[in-house]
């Protein structure tokens, strides 16, 4: 198990190496792999905190070493976060799964100190208002790059993807979480050898420990690590791997993707273009997504 | 018009026929106290298309009227309605409609196994099934709510007669005492049909006909049978019907796979007082179950189970400036609450797209692009309304756009612009769709959207308050236009609502940059007021529903309207405060 160098903050933001970048995907595609297996076996009457036990399971199971959060479920109206006021609101609860219900599963595992963070939207049966959620992420994933690649100011890109939204007629459910958070920066997290992986309210103590650090550090450097449509956003792209999340809610149906934007001094892509997501739209002739006529850069 | 005899179970019937046979039959039954004149109007019409066939029902004009109660038994009546087509178009399918008694028999035919496979269409106004009646009745009698209880007493109160009928001598003297020469004033000054032909047969169709009452009323109340129809329904609803309630109808869809529901604000005796429209339902419906391919209209129309509960069930609602912000937050709640959406939007994409929301929520939805300043523009739009879809029932007139700036700083061009979309906008969404509602007899609801600026005057919104204003002048007058003919007006007046219109603000007399800072600064005011466009339609909604003249929404309009009325020198003060950001 290598212990991981410090990511040097002497320069803004992260640069990993490419061997570090096959490392990161290579857990994404896990945390991917277990939500659909999770998926798969989710049946009628399963609560939330069975959906988020089995994603641990699965994941303790392939090698997870910890979390950067313990994983989440939210199943019916749940995933448009209707009516979430505070924090505790998004721990996973006893609402049982029905027929024809729209459910959200995110997780974030660390192996070998190398992070993931992901979202997989989907449904027990149909449901017409996800698939044209579903549909509509394209649109963010196509104009999100776009922008950074054209090193437009952070809170821009985040404000365009709150226009987007609107046009597409839906609501930005991501603005329910703590600081609007659109994206945050990921790093590598030491692991400590032996030590059990503690969690403080559901998220990794060390990640907190990690993230509070950095954004001491990232305010000295005048960039947020909380990535949002707020002015404390307003900065050029800082180079680092970004987990992005637009969570888009329609009358009480919330879908969303979370995967890493490997953001670099002077281009981006996404770090891995084989999520569920994209195969989706692939098969949907929806992918690569064209430019729509409404979305006019920021 | 030939006019034949034919006989059934004993008597003979008075069969008059219109137009060629060889054309598709269409057969229509009349109800009490009429005989088969009451159809000549809508028959006259349909002949172009149509062998039209109409008689005498047992007990009325010239055919014959047997003595005892039991022989105007529902099953005789159906008989004789077979006993009609075999004998005019043997073995032939047909259409049928009929109206008021008519309807009540001919649900009997439409149920049942004996004409079953004959009857291609069947148009009921003013008629429900009495096994229909009395399944509805007993069901919100078993009902412990209120509401339910109190259905079924409006009910009864409107059909007094019907009981009136069942005592002994009363109605049959009443006939014979000279009611019968009265029928035609009663027609006019009561039920709105004016120059009614004096059917000579009236007395005695008055007075043979009661027994159709007594024959069959407390039978069908006290065992209801379960009646399911086989072929398409379209039920015409009068709405101001003195002797049929509406709320009859509500379950029918339980028992009419296929059907479809049209309201006409009217009184009891549509075929009389409004032909042509009857006439054109009837035979757009038989056309369509004959070709397969209903209009759009009647697609329209159609009576969907999981909606009909919903309190706009069935209503057509139009709305401009649908591509965002209020227009679509109507929109959508429109759809959710039961209606079939007309997006309407300057852009395409984005009125499609509140129309594909709006399906998700289970409305049938159409988006159409119009440029509500252009008179061609918004008549073809009021034409496609009425030709497609067979009319609007709530117009609303919301798009709008937003300028900032003294009388002095905005150009001529300027104004134009914006008069043109805020206030010649809603005059010809008003005056098209008024008319258009008129025309097609529909009670309906008219909603502009003006704005708390409309009560607010202020030094930098010159422009922007003036077409408020109108608009706001423009709903009262037309609500007293159009009141009596049941079509309802309303001017909605939000404040700062975040809809975007701030971003699109022009601030007349400034440079672009400037412009933009301020675009800026007014969007995050807006959003820090935190009112949304979902608030506002949700008022849109109530005051449809309530018909309310005004309906202010958000503090801001609460209080400029209650500054302006009572302390106008308060308002002037304010009014010379820059409010721009």
């Amino acid at each position: 198990m290598p212990l991981l160098k410090t990511p040097t903050t002497a320069t803004r933001g992260y640069l990993p190496s490419p061997d570090d970048l096959e490392q990161f995907r290579h857990v994404q595609r896990l945390a991917y792999a277990a939500a659909e297996a999770v998926a798969k076996e989710l049946k009628p009457g399963m609560t939330e905190k069975q959906a988020a036990h089995m994603q641990k399971v699965w994941l303790l199971d392939h090698g997870v070493t910890g979390w950067f959060h313990a994983p989440f479920a939210w199943f019916g109206d749940r995933t448009a976060f209707q009516g979430f006021r505070v924090a505790l609101q998004f721990l996973p609860t006893n609402r049982r799964l029905e027929e024809n219900m729209p459910f959200i599963l995110d997780n974030a595992p660390v192996v070998n100190g190398y992070v993931a963070d992901i979202g997989y939207a989907g449904v027990l049966g149909e449901n017409r208002i996800l698939d044209l959620l579903l549909d509509d992420l394209a649109a963010h994933r196509a104009l999100i790059l776009d922008l950074i690649k054209q090193r437009k100011p952070m809170s821009e890109v985040s404000r365009a993807v709150d226009r987007l939204i609107l046009q597409q007629g839906h609501e930005p459910r991501h603005k329910a979480y703590p600081f609007e958070t659109l994206a945050h920066t990921v790093q590598p997290m030491p692991t400590r050898q032996g030590s059990k992986p503690r969690t403080l309210f559901q998220f990794g103590f060390q990640a907190v420990e990690a993230l509070g650090r950095l954004s001491l550090v990232a305010r000295q450097q005048g960039w947020s690590p909380i990535w949002s449509s707020n002015e404390s956003s307003n900065h050029a792209p800082v180079p680092g791997l970004w987990a992005v999340e637009p969570h888009l809610g329609f009358r009480g149906v919330g879908a969303k993707f979370e995967e890493l934007l490997v953001i670099t001094e002077d281009d981006a892509y996404w770090l891995d273009d084989q999520s569920p997501h994209v195969t989706r739209w692939i098969e949907r002739d929806l992918w690569p997504a064209e430019q729509k006529p409404l979305v006019k850069a920021a | 018009m030939t006019s034949t005899l034919v006989h059934s179970q004993g008597i003979k019937l008075h069969v008059v026929t219109y137009g060629d046979s060889k054309k598709t039959p269409i057969v229509l039954v009349h109800g009490y106290p009429d005989n088969n004149l009451v159809w000549k109007p809508v028959a006259e019409r349909l002949a172009k298309n149509y062998f039209v066939i109409a008689y005498d029902v047992r007990g009325a004009g010239l055919s014959d009227a047997p003595k005892a109660v039991a022989d105007y038994k529902m099953d005789l009546l159906a008989q004789d309605l077979a006993a009609v087509v075999d004998a005019v178009i043997p073995g032939r399918k047909f259409h049928l409609a009929a109206h008021d008694w008519g309807s009540i028999q001919s649900w009997e035919s439409v149920t049942t196994d004996r004409l079953k496979p004959r009857i291609a269409s069947y148009t009921s106004i003013s008629g429900p099934s009495l096994d229909h009646a009395a399944h509805w009745m007993r069901k919100r009698t078993l009902n412990a709510s209120p509401a339910a209880k109190t259905q079924v007493m409006k009910q009864l109160f409107s059909s007094w007669y019907i009981v009136f009928f069942q005592l002994p001598g009363l109605a049959p003297a009443a006939w014979e005492a000279g009611f019968g020469k009265l029928w035609p004033t009663y027609l006019e000054k009561r039920e709105g049909v004016r120059e009614s032909e004096i059917n000579p047969t009236q007395t005695a169709d008055g007075k043979q006909g009661v027994q159709l009452y007594r024959a069959n009323f407390i039978d069908k109340l006290q065992k209801p049978e379960e009646r399911f129809a086989a072929c398409p329904v379209q039920l015409i609803v009068p709405t101001r019907d003195n002797y049929v309630g509406t709320q009859l109808f509500e379950d029918l869809h339980e028992w009419v796979p296929e059907l479809y529901r049209r309201d006409i604000n009217a009184n009891h005796w549509v075929p009389l007082s409004h032909p042509d429209l009857i006439a054109q339902w009837i035979d757009e419906f038989a056309a369509g179950v004959e070709s397969g391919k209903p209009s759009v209209a009647l697609q329209q129309a159609r009576v969907r189970a999981e909606r009909v509960a919903l309190p706009l069930a069935g209503k057509l609602a139009v709305i401009t400036g649908a591509g965002s912000g209020i227009g679509r937050a109507t929109a959508l709640k429109f759809a959710e609450e039961g209606a079939d959406i007309v997006a309407v939007d300057i852009n395409a994409e984005a009125a499609e797209r509140t129309a594909e929301l709006s399906r998700l929520l289970g409305a049938q939805a159409w988006a159409r692009v119009a440029d509500v300043g252009s008179a061609k523009a918004m008549e073809t739009l009021a034409r496609w309304v009425e030709k497609e879809l067979g009319g609007a029932d709530i117009m609303v007139n919301n798009a709008g756009i937003g300028m900032a700036g003294g009388m002095l700083d905005t150009s001529l061009a300027d104004w134009d612009k914006l008069l043109k979309v805020n206030l010649w906008g809603v005059i010809h969404g008003s005056r098209l769709f008024a008319q258009q509602m008129v025309d097609g007899q529909r009670s309906g609801h008219i909603v502009n959207v003006a704005s708390a600026a409309a009560f607010a005057p202020n030094r930098k919104l010159s422009a922007y308050s003036t077409s408020k204003a109108a608009v706001h002048m423009l709903s009262e007058c037309l609500r007293a236009e159009l009141a009596d003919l049941d079509i309802g007006v309303t001017a909605i007046c939000p404040g700062f609502v975040a809809t975007g219109i701030a971003t699109a603000t022009v601030y007349a007399g400034m440079s672009e940059t400037e412009q933009a800072k301020k675009r800026a600064k007014a969007d995050a005011m807006y959003k820090r007021r935190n009112f949304s466009p979902d608030d506002v339609a949700s008022a849109v909604f109530k005051a449809v529903q309530k018909n309310r003249p005004l309906a202010l929404v958000g503090a801001e309009a609460w209080s400029t309207r209650l500054i302006s009325r009572f302390a106008p020198g308060v308002s002037r003060l304010i009014a010379r405060i820059d409010i721009t950001p």
